[in-house]
């Protein structure tokens, strides 16, 4: 209910021209005590998972959600487009990380107080967006990401998590960050933080370059648990543990070129 | 002259023509006229005195004058696919902002 006023007044002419007051957008924020969140899905070939992931955000009453349909041949575009959601359409494929990146200024364009990205395969829970959100709400992080392995992963292949165990390693070592996952993309930003960082990489490497962005522009991080479930479906769909060795040399090759 | 010398000379005097006519299309920066002109005088100068390389190969501990033309070459092909690799980075992101652009006017249109 509240959600729906403040989307009202966050489409209306007038409402968006009273926002642009900060006292009073401060205000309206504070009246209905909340803050606009907006989720981010970057999706590929994801036509048997795209709307239950939809349908289970909003359950949790998240009903803010752009669907960055990167170029799919099936029909993940029609199933989002129905959904009454936002959906952009990158007419060529161009990656994970060239999705987000058009999700987020798109996001941006709609002010928000958070952006959080979500996977389009179901291996996250809306239910731990919260918990997300919670130290950016509370002025203590700018971003927050997901970890599972402080959390939980369910059903992991256990070369799945060797892999993931030597990219913490090789994030460590190239970006002096030390993380207990490295790899994951469940996060959530700051409206702040979201217009700070700029993704260039268009695949999976991304993930050094979003934490390269965080340490050169100086945003607070920190790391809180999250649920990733592995499912046959999401493990038949997910990156190949061979080609993380090609992921590794990429995040190597990007680190030498800057 | 060997054949083997003449062929080089007339595939190295071609190469730099083709340096030069980029050069002039402003095709090739100045650092890189000069870093190709330096390539093929070298590979001429080498041809007709291979004492040359071996002189070199000595000088870093290499025995043979060969050897070190092949090492450099090799160094040499590495340093190309880098800078190859660096320009198709560029060339994916560009591309990336046109998908992107495209993506946005046409959400705008509907
Ligand atoms: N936009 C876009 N999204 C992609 C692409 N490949 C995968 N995705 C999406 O990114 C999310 C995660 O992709 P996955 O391939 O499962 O990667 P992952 O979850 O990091 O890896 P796993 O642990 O193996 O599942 C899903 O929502 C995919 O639909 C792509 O080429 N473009
Ligand atoms: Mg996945």
């Amino acid at each position: 209910m509240k959600e729906q006023l403040l989307k009202k007044i966050h489409e209306n002419k007038v409402g968006q021209a009273l926002e642009k007051i900060p006292i009073l957008k401060n205000k309206i924020v504070f009246l209905f005590s909340m803050t606009l969140i907006y989720i981010i899905i970057p999706a590929y070939e994801e036509e048997n998972s795209i709307g239950k992931v939809i349908d289970d955000l909003k359950k949790h009453g998240y009903e803010n959600i752009v669907v960055i349909d990167d170029g799919s041949t099936d029909s993940t575009f029609q199933i989002a487009k129905d959904k009454d959601i936002s959906v952009i359409r990158h007419v060529v494929n161009r990656g994970q990380g060239a999705a987000l990146e058009t999700g987020i200024q798109y996001a941006l364009t709609k002010d928000p107080d958070i952006v959080v990205t979500f996977d389009a395969d179901g291996q996250f829970l809306a239910e731990d967006i919260k918990r997300l959100c919670e130290p950016i709400k509370n002025k203590r992080a700018d971003v927050v990401l997901g970890s599972r392995f402080l959390g939980k992963a369910k059903n992991i292949p256990l070369i799945k998590k060797i892999v993931l165990k030597l990219g913490i390693l090789v994030v460590y070592l190239l970006y002096d960050i030390k993380l207990t996952d490295s790899q994951n993309g469940f996060r959530a930003f700051s409206g702040y933080a979201a217009s700070k960082i700029d993704i260039k990489s268009n695949g999976m490497e991304h993930a050094g370059e979003i934490l390269h962005e965080i340490k050169s522009k100086k945003l607070k991080y920190m790391e809180v648990p999250v649920t990733v479930v592995y499912t046959d479906y999401s493990i038949s769909k997910g990156q190949k543990s061979s080609k993380s060795i090609i992921l590794g040399l990429k995040m190597i090759l990007k680190k030498l070129m800057r | 002259m060997t054949i083997l010398q003449l062929l080089i000379l007339i595939f190295s005097f071609f190469a730099l023509s083709r340096v030069i006519l980029r050069t002039r299309d402003k095709k090739l920066t100045l650092y890189e006229f000069i870093f190709w002109v330096f390539v093929w005088a070298s590979v001429i100068f080498i041809a007709f005195f291979p004492g040359v390389s071996t002189f070199f190969a000595n000088l870093v501990g290499i025995d043979r004058g060969v050897d070190i033309l092949i090492y450099s070459g090799i160094g040499l092909l590495f340093y190309l696919i880098f800078r190859l690799y660096v320009k198709l980075e560029e060339l994916e992101q560009e591309f990336t902002v046109l998908v992107r652009e495209i993506s946005f006017i046409k959400k705008k249109e509907k």
